[in-house]
């Protein structure tokens, strides 16, 4: 689709081109990163030699609109596929809390208010608190994250976020070893969420990550796009990104981060357990039986003939998380 | 009609992020939405004594398979691209597109003998075969249903609408039964004597 009214953002202020040129040397450091922390390294450091492998000296500045300019310390860029517009990025969601339809998120996300936002870190930890968001992100660079974005109904894009890890934020809090799981919350609240007067899921959206998933160098918290403060049809103010798995598991507007020692529910699961499981993570070989999960079109194309790589691509990175794991079961 | 307004909007990049979801959900919202309004004459007549609207029930039901059949083009060529291997399996495997296939399979008998020709050729036995349209449109029903991942809104208004348009032939199937049935009614001589 070509855009007329393009975000005033110019793709080489998105990704330095130093950066865009040495991605691969970020894919291959992020994958020795899991590699080492597989074989006993503390995941924690590893994590951040992975990402420090795209670090641009240089922070960028975007254009100002209705959202907030972003300060960006670093790119991570870990696919040279061309990106979706902004336009197309904030236009097609799937956002139940403002309905069912792709356009509801972008019709009816504009009155949810945003600010004030606590984010509640709590479970099994040593220092949990009630953050205001500003002030959960305020101790971390910013980073830009071009990554794919894979729907489970078979669609893709190509994102960039501006976020900082999951396990940055994680650490901070101190999880105890009690804590094998992270559970995610979304804001409940249905006067500002229509779809939330309807029965649709299980309200509030909550998801899950296992221990290492969460703490797995890909996984960030967004707050931005395209360099500027996430709009509230992508989750504003702050959403869980976790690349390799269907774009459901990345939670939005999230209230609430608890670690857990059980598997805990997650929204879509509870709703129909047998076309989503509690890891979907990306695979072409499973298909629960609503979706045929080999191809994907990557949208605005037509043709749904690309064919759907295993952890959407991620596997160098990831694949080692589910060693010995039938992922036909866990699925 | 529905075929501008998509082509136009295609040409005017209207259609949104997933052009191709959206022409392929309008196309099968057309076809179930005049399904329900070809199912809808018989009821009006019977109604209303609009006697006339019979005349148009024949082109609605085409349009209803044109869309049907655009549906279907849609889904082999953006979806699976002339995979013929891969539809054969997407049809035995997943039930909403078994159900959806079965709609579109059950309506191609019913366009092909819609014309004058074959309405005299068939005769009595015409309006038996033309019956399949009430299987076809539970069929598109229920594909729509199994296809959604939330069945809320449309899916359950077009099931709701359905169950109206088959209820008339119900309670007319019925009362015709019970008429039949006073008329001759059976008297004490008629049964068997031991």
């Amino acid at each position: 689709m070509l855009i007329r009214n393009a975000p005033d953002v110019r793709s080489s202020e998105v990704t330095d081109e130093r950066q865009y040129l040495r991605r691969r040397e970020f894919i291959r450091l992020a994958g020795g990163a899991v590699a080492a922390a597989a074989t006993g390294g503390l995941l924690g450091a590893c994590g951040g030699s992975g990402v420090d492998a795209a670090v641009s000296p240089a922070a960028s500045t975007a254009a100002s609109g209705d959202q907030s300019p972003l300060q960006i310390a670093q790119h991570v860029v870990t696919t040279d596929e061309k990106l979706n517009t902004f336009e197309q990025i904030t236009n097609y969601n799937n956002f139940y809390e403002f309905g069912s339809d792709k356009s509801d998120p972008a019709r009816y996300a504009g009155q949810l208010h945003t600010s004030p936002w606590t984010v509640k870190i709590d479970g099994h930890c040593a220092r949990p608190a009630d953050y205001h968001v500003e002030d959960l992100i305020k101790p971390f660079e910013l980073e830009e994250r071009i990554y794919r974005h894979r729907c489970v109904e078979a669609w893709s894009m190509v994102i960039p976020w501006v976020g900082i890890p999951l396990a940055s934020v994680l650490r901070r809090a101190e999880p105890t070893s009690k804590a094998t799981f992270v559970e995610f919350t979304t804001l409940l609240r249905p006067s500002e969420m229509p779809g939330q007067r309807d029965p649709i899921l299980n309200w509030p959206y909550t998801e899950g990550l296992r221990m290492d998933e969460a703490m797995h160098p890909l996984a960030i918290l967004a707050v931005g796009i395209y360099g500027k403060t996430l709009l509230n049809q992508n989750g504003a103010p702050i959403r869980l990104v976790v690349p390799w798995k269907y774009g459901f598991k990345s939670i939005k507007s999230i209230v609430r981060i608890r670690f857990v020692d059980r598997m805990p529910h997650t929204a879509w699961s509870d709703q129909n357990p047998s076309w989503y499981g509690f890891y979907s993570n990306v695979n072409p070989d499973v298909s629960p039986v609503r979706w045929d999960q080999s191809r994907e079109r990557r949208l605005p194309g037509l043709f749904a003939t690309r064919k759907t790589l295993i952890f959407n691509g991620y596997g160098d990175q990831v694949a080692s998380m589910y060693a010995g794991m039938d992922l036909r079961k866990n699925y | 009609m529905p075929t501008a307004w998509l082509v136009w909007a295609a040409l005017t990049d209207h259609l949104g992020a997933n052009p191709a979801e959206t022409l392929q959900l309008q196309t099968g919202r057309w076809a179930l939405r005049l399904l329900l309004v070809t199912l809808a004459i018989t009821p009006l007549r019977r109604l209303t004594g609009w006697n006339d609207a019979v005349r148009f029930r024949r082109m609605l039901g085409l349009f209803a398979f044109y869309y049907a059949t655009l549906h279907f083009l849609i889904y082999l060529v953006l979806d699976q691209y002339f995979d013929w291997r891969a539809i054969v399996k997407d049809i035995a495997k997943r039930p909403f597109i078994t159900m959806g296939f079965t709609a579109l399979m059950l309506l191609v008998p019913l366009a092909l003998t819609s014309t004058k020709g074959w309405i005299r050729r068939l005769g009595r036995r015409w309006q038996t075969l033309h019956r399949l349209i009430y299987v076809s449109a539970v069929c598109a029903v229920i594909h729509f249903i199994w296809k959604v991942k939330v069945v809320i809104g449309e899916p359950v208004l077009y099931a709701g609408i359905l169950t109206v348009l088959l209820g008339f032939r119900v309670i007319w199937w019925l009362r015709r039964r019970t008429v039949r049935r006073v008329a001759r009614p059976v008297r004490p001589s008629n049964l068997p004597v031991h």
